[in-house]
């Protein structure tokens, strides 16, 4: 058996990957909830659909795959915010994002996704080539440094998204809008539009989570159920809506997932996670890093 | 009011309407009235279509249907054509269960065949001897030969995991190393591969110096590398669903070029196409092959046939697209159980589901099969007290992006003793 070091590298290593995934997929749930306080069920679909997409570019896209990679990273989270923007107009708008009602109808988007992806896609799991292959060896063990790239691309997004909500004016518009729906509506926001487009801005997120991961896991139309759950539970750890909470709780949660789920095993690294969900909604209902009192 | 009654009434005749058209459209009624006419043998057939068995389904459907032509063909069986009627069990144990009694009350078919995930089988076979079902299994769960199952579940094709364990853990302690670790699936068919290979080991003089249970949904395997002993000689690893390709990639980069030896079960590659650059590491490796994925320089002329039959080129990929690779070195299980259901009912002389227990004794007396086009894995034994076939089994090494047998076991070497006599039970 390895050492302690190259165990705890090892470990950290993959918490670390599982950790930045899990950033972008949960802070999509948290944005959509944050400002629409809407609940998607779906989003892990969309993380899914973001897989399949990059398969598509990788049989459609001649050449390197470093190239169809590229060209995924572009257009499948396009197709899959489109796809959003769309259901939020088809469905959610007519239902005037009643609470209930949303939960319900995502759930219903759920399996409307899942089972056309299994129709046209097919029951099987597809590889797609990473852009690149390059082993890092240790004196204990290889890891595939196209696994640290995914990091990386994670910690950019991450903070792409943050200057965008900090500084832009849509930022602005969307914070808002999450702060006071009708005082923003009274100060001429078009709060629908805003609520259309962040709801396509999560599922670009998710998208971009299922793009990145797919060398590494191949796409399955049943693969969003784990990132659903697991972002469901960064976010309630986190604080609902909020994006520091959400960060932070996706490397909580990422690195004990991987910590546990190489010292022990990945079951008890889901027992922990839930017990923590448990635990938060039990002593402190609004998260870790939530504020209580928001109107 | 009478408008509202009238209103009322038109939409209780438009439902009533929708209804019939509905229960008339519905298969089961189709099935239950076909059923009655006794023209036919109709075989239920549930396979893995979705869920983590698809890509074994998809390949088992196509092999049945391949077979059925062959035998319809040839005239059917006892001069009735043979219909195949398939549903999807999205290798789901709750949903074999509901398609056996589905099969039983609504299609009444002769028999059912065709189950190869384990905890799809060990449900659904006790229902099968509950409704008096012949069940035949194109699995290689030892739960039967165990005595676990009943007289009504019979695997007339492929071996189980025991006599496949047992007739090569010589040639891998000899061959390889005495030091094994074990990765298998965390279910009935992975129990099966960690509890025969730690005995078999064991008797040769070897140990199993770790052992790592993975569920079979799991996508990410770089976790569980960790546990395996620097001390190991032998990886022997056998994983199934939608992520074995991940699985061995990952284990590939995870060890490097100083690598022990691997011993795989083909089924961690089963429909994967080994050729790609990030399995370049495997070659040298060996596999078992319940039937080899690569036309051989001896193939048999049977193996051939086949082949041809089921739409298959010499690299074990459909005819039609050289990406879909097939699950070789199972589904031909599918294709002998067919001939093995059709020769026993033959000698029964079979018409209907009265001589169930006629064509379920004939079955019982058969004591192998010869090597022909009906059984182009090769001879085997057949063993009624247990139920259970024995074949030769092969050993493949990874040359040259493809696989070579080096070994195939003899029939002597997978035999183990009785460990039930289901003719002792009552029909």
């Amino acid at each position: 058996m390895m050492d302690l070091a190259p165990y705890l590298l090892l470990a950290g290593l993959e918490g670390l990957v599982m950790a930045s995934v899990l950033m972008l997929t949960a802070l999509g749930l948290s944005l959509v909830f944050g400002v629409m306080r809407v609940v998607n069920v779906a989003h892990g679909e969309f993380y899914m659909l973001g897989a399949v997409g990059a398969w598509a570019c990788a049989q459609f896209v001649p050449g390197h795959p470093a190239l169809a990679f590229c060209v995924a990273l572009v257009v499948a989270p396009l197709l899959v915010g489109v796809l959003a923007y769309l259901a939020d107009w088809a469905i959610l708008k007519r239902i005037n994002y009643d609470p209930e009602g949303t939960i319900v109808s995502t759930i219903g988007m759920l399996y409307i996704i899942q089972q056309l992806t299994l129709m046209s896609f097919g029951p099987d799991a597809r590889a797609v080539d990473a852009p690149f292959y390059y082993t890092i060896r240790t004196p204990w063990f290889g890891y595939s440094s196209y696994k640290l790239f995914t990091v990386v691309m994670a910690l950019v997004l991450v903070a792409g998204l943050w200057v965008m909500l900090k500084r832009s004016k849509w930022g602005l518009v969307m914070r808002a809008t999450q702060f006071d729906r009708e005082t923003a509506q009274n100060f001429g926001i078009p709060v629908n539009r805003v609520y259309s487009i962040v709801f396509a801005i999560g599922a670009m997120l998710a998208a971009i989570g299922g793009v990145l991961v797919v060398p590494n896991q191949q796409a399955h139309y049943l693969m969003g159920g784990d990132p659903l759950l697991l972002s469901f539970v960064v976010v309630i750890v986190g604080g609902l809506g909020s994006i520091p909470g959400t960060i932070a709780a996706a490397i909580l949660i990422g690195m004990s997932d991987g910590l546990l789920s190489v010292f022990f095993s990945p079951t008890a690294a889901k027992i922990f996670s839930t017990l923590l969900v448990a635990f938060v909604l039990v002593f402190k209902p609004e998260g870790l890093f939530g504020r209580s009192n928001r109107v | 009011m009478r408008v509202m009654n009238k209103g009322q009434n038109r939409r209780s005749v438009l439902a009533g309407l929708a209804g019939t058209g509905l229960l008339m459209a519905s298969p089961g009624i189709i099935g239950r009235a076909r059923a009655q006419s006794g023209d036919a043998i109709r075989l239920g057939a549930p396979f893995h279509r979705t869920g983590i068995g698809a890509s074994y389904g998809r390949w088992y459907e196509r092999t049945a249907n391949a077979a059925l032509e062959v035998i319809n063909a040839g005239g059917g069986i006892n001069g009735m054509p043979v219909e195949m009627i398939v549903e999807d069990d999205g290798t789901d144990p709750k949903r074999g269960v509901e398609l056996i009694e589905k099969f039983s009350a609504e299609h009444k078919v002769d028999a059912v065949f065709g189950h190869l995930f384990s905890h799809v089988a060990a449900a659904t076979a006790p229902r099968a001897g509950e409704l008096k079902m012949p069940y035949f299994l194109c699995s290689e769960a030892h739960t039967l030969a165990a005595g676990g199952f009943n007289r009504y579940c019979f695997q007339p094709s492929i071996s189980d995991v025991k006599s496949q364990v047992s007739s090569m853990a010589p040639w891998i302690s000899e061959n390889l190393g005495k030091k094994i670790t074990l990765i298998y699936p965390d279910y009935a068919f992975g129990y099966d591969h960690r509890d025969n290979m730690t005995a078999a080991i064991k008797a040769q003089g070897g140990e199993v110096v770790a052992d790592i249970a993975i569920p079979p949904t799991e996508t990410t395997f770089t976790r569980y590398m960790p546990r395996i002993p620097f001390n190991t000689e032998v990886i022997y690893h056998v994983m199934v669903g939608p992520a074995v390709m991940t699985f061995v990639k990952e284990l590939g980069e995870h060890l490097g070029s100083n690598r022990p030896e691997i011993f795989g079960f083909i089924d961690s590659l089963e429909a994967v196409d080994i050729g790609i650059p990030q399995l370049e590491y495997l070659e040298g490796t060996h596999f078992w092959e319940g039937h080899a994925r690569y036309a051989q320089a001896d193939q048999t002329e049977f193996d051939k046939f086949y082949r041809e039959k089921v739409g298959v080129d010499e690299n074990g990929a459909s005819v039609d697209d050289a990406r879909d690779i097939s699950t070789y070195a199972h589904m031909f299980s599918v294709w002998e159980t067919l001939f093995a259901m059709k020769q026993a009912m033959e000698m029964a002389d079979y018409k209907g589901p009265d001589q169930k227990v006629a064509f379920l004794e004939a079955m019982e007396a058969i004591e192998g099969f010869e090597a022909s086009n009906e059984f182009p894995q090769g001879e085997k034994l057949f063993n009624g007290k247990t139920h259970q076939s024995f074949a030769h089994q092969n050993i493949s090494k990874v040359t040259d992006g493809k696989l070579e047998v080096v070994y195939r076991t003899s029939i002597e070497e997978t035999l183990y003793e009785d460990e039930t006599d289901y003719t002792q039970m009552s029909f």
